[in-house]
């Protein structure tokens, strides 16, 4: 047999900067990351961690400023567009704008293929029911579709290309729990029926966690922890991690007002340009963090983490 | 005396498509210093409500039934009474957070305005205590942040800023309407943390609109779960986790993503406009008898602490003892 | 439900709970959507109407009276409406009627071109600095920031001197002046388009640029343009009115409904009829004009869709 497989999404030393000079903006600051074959990574972080820029990157629509991306070992830009529909397909996150309100879902969801009118009718209401949605939906507008029927339209249209890897940013932090559910359950049956692999943005470990079979904590632009997704949620090690685990609401409410842990400093998206870009809002920041920025290093089997202080830190239980 | 007491509210809505009404006959009362939540989808009409408790509805809205404050009724009164009671005695966080700000003024000024009117202030006292608001709100350093202006701030900054405003007059309740959506999770954390404490340093009421059942959860005292227009049911915090008694909530329990599997609610939130004459949640409901797609229950008692009701056939007084639906954190199978 | 239950109202249902998918009946694609809206407006649709009479007087109308626009009848001067001169006739005796039409000619002439040009040159250049962005961008629109600080009618007061007054001269000068607003509308349409989740995942799709202007550029940025050509057509109008009562404009014997209206300003008091019937005239097809955009704008918006209540979560 032929050696090790090439993993189907390869990012190597990304660097996306924005402007110029003093304002330049690092939103993807030195990322490096695979992913497999009908793998699932998630990706977490809050506003300013450049998730949304990494995913833009690889599936296309913007270029990086140094490094590089491969899917499937070609690069997805070409001539400034994007050039890889069959390998790589994007889910955005508001289902209302996901579709051209002056198109029926027919047009909308075949518009990546080149078909003739009626081939095209036939071809949405397929995939259409691929995503559970009735046939009758193909003939309507947007504006009489619920945004959990959008989203799931958007997704028939990224699937209407047979991608191997979806990038999904952020879908369903525009849905209600019930809808969000319904997709999350739909997105876990196409990852296991058909193999697809994803990459996963999101700001909510928790529906994460349903998909994901790794999870990547981004912060400032860079991965602060990465690890199998059982592992990053029964052993953080970053303190980013375990806050924003924290965050989590516990799925029974405490019988007294539990005193919440010491939550972080600042606002999101706060960065120090020297040093490790967290310090400014990690309540265990000493000198050295300031000074010296942590590189990723092991912390268990497939378990990297970015930080000086991991190993003093105290063990940490979910509430 | 309940301090706000909302008895057969209705709000319907005038559309180029007809009468959308959003609201039908809800009724609950909040009483000084507790948390109530509101809780539904969209489409619940848990928004609309709120507005509708403060006039603020658009001009095609239009609300009905009684709403009393203190003894006061607000949905007949002036505009002239009701100005006294916005911002005084009735604080309210909406939605669209940037909305309430104004990009042409400092924090500090807009929250020192609200204090200097409400509370009869002079221009220094007023910022100094404005600048206490801001920092009890947890925009620090408070001296530096009440100079600065809204238009740059983030989503989660903003939102505390319409806050300490609706806080700024000291009002005996606030509204907030989904107060930590579209906030980073250890934002909203931080947020909802701050308005419990604030909330109870003051002795202040609160009413809570979200969709998340989850995250009002460690807040309020009290949830009324709302569907259709309607509210399928209220009781204590601990009652509905524990003893749900309506199936939707039980579906939402079931719903919420930190429980392990995923049990979504088969269908989506009815149309509000083609509602047909039975509860509005038969259709999805699985535990549906064959009256419930004929009339709508009335809110009938179930078993936990006193005031924890569900508008259920089941929960009749006539309906078979089998048949109760079973305890909270799971869907019931038919 | 007063009284005891039916002794079957616990039994299951008669059909399976199926959940329930977005009621009400399908309605049709976004244009027939706009033009259903925009009937049901019935300003708009009594604007629309109105044109249609000015459009189809200034056609017809100097046919229906055997009085030639400029035949000079000393002896009937200033004659108030009657059986023979139903708008009366003006100083020099010629008849308001067959003025007022010929007149109304040089109006809509005036407007359709405005209208062209804001289209052929405005709408392009405005979408080729939105789509090219950059520098180009950067360039193009400074250059209509410079040309649009300049006061309207003060270059087209200089252009007439500099070319002569009369028709010809004041089309060119409306064309090198009239373009700007659509410029600037049309670029911020398509900057705000291009980066609406729809158009980047038509991108991602592999659809090819001249597709993705064609399917998802252009008609979003038709209904503003619509709207834009329906408040711009009337500015041009008025423009020429104005300037034909300065003595600007179109020259006799071309009556213009401009400088009919200043001819009969001296006698206004004595013979208003002369002065009437062209000053009602604009006021009527500026009216018609204003009224039918804001029905459009109104009927092209795609939110208002088969009625909708308060929208988001709730």
């Amino acid at each position: 047999m032929s050696g090790p497989e090439a993993p189907l999404l390869l990012v190597e030393n990304l660097y996306r900067h924005f402007g110029g000079g003093s304002a330049t903006v690092a939103a993807v600051d030195g990322v490096s990351c695979a992913i497999g074959r009908g793998e699932a990574l998630g990706l977490v972080g809050e506003s300013g961690s450049g998730k949304s820029t990494l995913g833009r990157v690889v599936v296309g629509l913007d270029a990086p400023t140094s490094g590089r991306v491969l899917v499937a070992g070609l690069p997805p830009r070409r001539r400034g567009r994007p050039a890889l529909p069959r390998q790589v397909q994007m889910v955005f996150q508001d289902p209302a704008a996901a579709l051209d309100p002056r198109r029926s879902v027919a047009a909308s969801v075949t518009e990546g293929l080149d078909l003739s009118r009626r081939q095209r009718e036939r071809r949405a209401v397929e995939l259409l029911e691929a995503v559970g949605l009735p046939a009758a939906t193909a003939g309507r507008f947007p504006w009489a579709l619920s945004g959990g029927q959008c989203q799931r339209v958007a997704l028939a249209r990224a699937l209407s290309m047979q991608p191997r890897l979806l990038v999904a940013d952020e879908p369903l932090a525009a849905l209600d729990a019930s809808t969000a559910a319904q997709m999350l359950l739909l997105l876990q049956g196409l990852h296991r029926a058909q193999g697809l692999a994803y990459l996963f943005i999101a700001h909510d470990l928790t529906m994460v966690r349903h998909l994901a079979d790794r999870i990547a904590v981004m912060y400032a632009g860079r991965f602060v922890e990465v690890a199998p997704t059982e592992s990053l949620w029964g052993r953080p090690v970053h303190p980013y991690t375990r806050a924003l685990l924290d965050a989590v609401p516990p799925p029974v409410p405490p019988v007294s007002r539990a005193v919440s842990p010491p939550g972080l400093l600042g606002e999101p998206g706060a960065r120090s340009a020297v040093g490790c870009p967290f310090a400014p809002r990690c309540p265990h920041a000493v000198g050295r963090c300031r000074v010296e920025a942590p590189a990723l290093r092991a912390f268990g089997p497939d378990h990297l983490a970015a930080c000086h202080q991991a190993e003093g830190l105290p063990p940490w239980r979910l509430r | 005396m309940a301090l706000l007491a909302v008895a057969d509210l209705s709000v319907s809505f005038r559309t180029p498509g007809g009468v959308l009404t959003a609201v039908r006959g809800m009724s609950f009362d909040v009483q000084a210093g507790e948390t109530v939540a509101i809780v539904g989808e969209s489409g619940s009409g848990k928004s609309a409500a709120l507005l509708a408790i403060l006039g603020l509805l658009p001009s095609n809205g239009h609300a009905a039934g009684s709403v009393r404050f203190g003894g006061q009724e607000l949905l007949t009164a002036g505009a002239a009474a009701l100005g006294r009671v916005r911002g005084r005695q009735i604080g309210m966080v909406f939605q669209d957070a940037s909305g309430a700000l104004n990009p042409t003024m400092t924090v500090g000024a807009q929250v020192a305005e609200v204090a200097a009117r409400h509370l009869d202030l002079g221009p220094r006292a007023a910022l100094a205590y404005a600048r206490a608001v801001l920092g009890a709100v947890g925009l620090e350093p408070p001296r530096r942040r009440a100079g600065e202006y809204p238009g740059r701030w983030s989503g989660g900054m903003r939102r505390r800023a319409a806050l300490a405003i609706a806080l700024a007059g000291r009002p005996r309740l606030l509204l907030a309407d989904e107060p930590t959506a579209g906030l980073d999770a250890t934002v909203a954390r931080a947020v909802l943390d701050r308005l419990d404490r604030l909330r109870s340093e003051a002795g202040m009421a609160a009413v809570l609109v979200s969709h998340d059942l989850g995250v009002v959860a460690s807040v309020a005292d009290r949830v009324l779960i709302a569907y259709a227009g309607r509210i399928v049911e209220q009781g204590s915090v601990g009652d509905i986790f524990a003893r749900a008694a309506h199936p939707y909530t039980a579906a939402l329990l079931g719903a919420l993503p930190g429980r392990g599997v995923l049990r979504p609610i088969p269908g989506g939130t009815p149309d509000p406009r083609y509602l047909g004459p039975g509860c509005a949640f038969a259709a999805r409901c699985h535990q549906a008898v064959r009256g419930c797609a004929l009339a709508e229950p009335a809110a009938y008692p179930a078993p936990g602490e006193d005031g924890h009701s569900a508008r259920c056939w089941l929960w009749h007084p006539d309906a078979p003892a089998p048949l109760r639906p079973g305890r909270g954190g799971g869907h019931v199978g038919p | 439900m007063a009284g005891p239950l039916p002794t079957d109202w616990f039994l299951p249902p008669l059909v399976a709970p199926a959940g329930v998918h977005r009621g009400g009946p399908a309605r049709d694609n976004y244009w027939a959507g706009v033009w259903s809206r925009f009937r049901g407006n019935r300003p708009a649709v009594l604007g629309l109407l109105l044109l249609g009479l000015i459009v189809l007087g200034t056609l017809v109308g100097p046919h229906l009276t055997p009085y030639h626009y400029d035949a000079l009848a000393l002896l009937q001067a200033n004659r108030p409406p009657g059986p023979e001169h139903w708008f009366g006739t003006d100083q020099l005796g010629r008849d308001t009627f067959a003025r007022t039409w010929m007149g109304g000619r040089v109006s809509l002439l005036i407007g359709l071109a405005a209208a062209a040009i804001d289209l052929c040159i405005g709408a392009v250049y405005g979408g080729v600095a939105g789509l090219a962005g950059g520098w180009v961008d950067e360039v193009l629109m400074r250059l209509v920031d410079a040309l649009y600080a300049i006061p309207f009618l003060l270059v087209v007061i200089l252009l007439l001197v500099l070319l002569g007054s009369g028709l010809r001269s004041l089309i060119i000068a409306i064309a090198l002046v009239n373009w700007l607003g659509m410029a600037r509308l049309v670029r911020g349409q398509v900057l705000e388009i291009r980066e609406r989740e729809y158009v980047l995942a038509a991108r991602v799709l592999g659809v090819p640029a001249p597709a993705i202007l064609w399917r998802h550029l252009l008609p979003a940025c038709l209904g503003p343009i619509l709207v834009w050509i329906s408040y711009n057509v009337p500015a041009a109008i008025f423009a020429e009115a104005f300037l034909s009562y300065l003595g600007l404009g179109v020259q006799p014997p071309r009556p213009s409904w401009g400088s009919m209206v200043s001819a009969a300003s001296d006698l206004v008091r004595l013979h208003p009829w002369p002065f009437l019937f062209p000053a009602v005239a604009i006021t009527l097809t500026l009216l018609a004009f204003y009224v039918v955009s804001d029905g459009l704008r109104d009927a092209l918006d795609p939110r208002l869709g088969a009625g909708h209540g308060p929208a988001g979560r709730g």
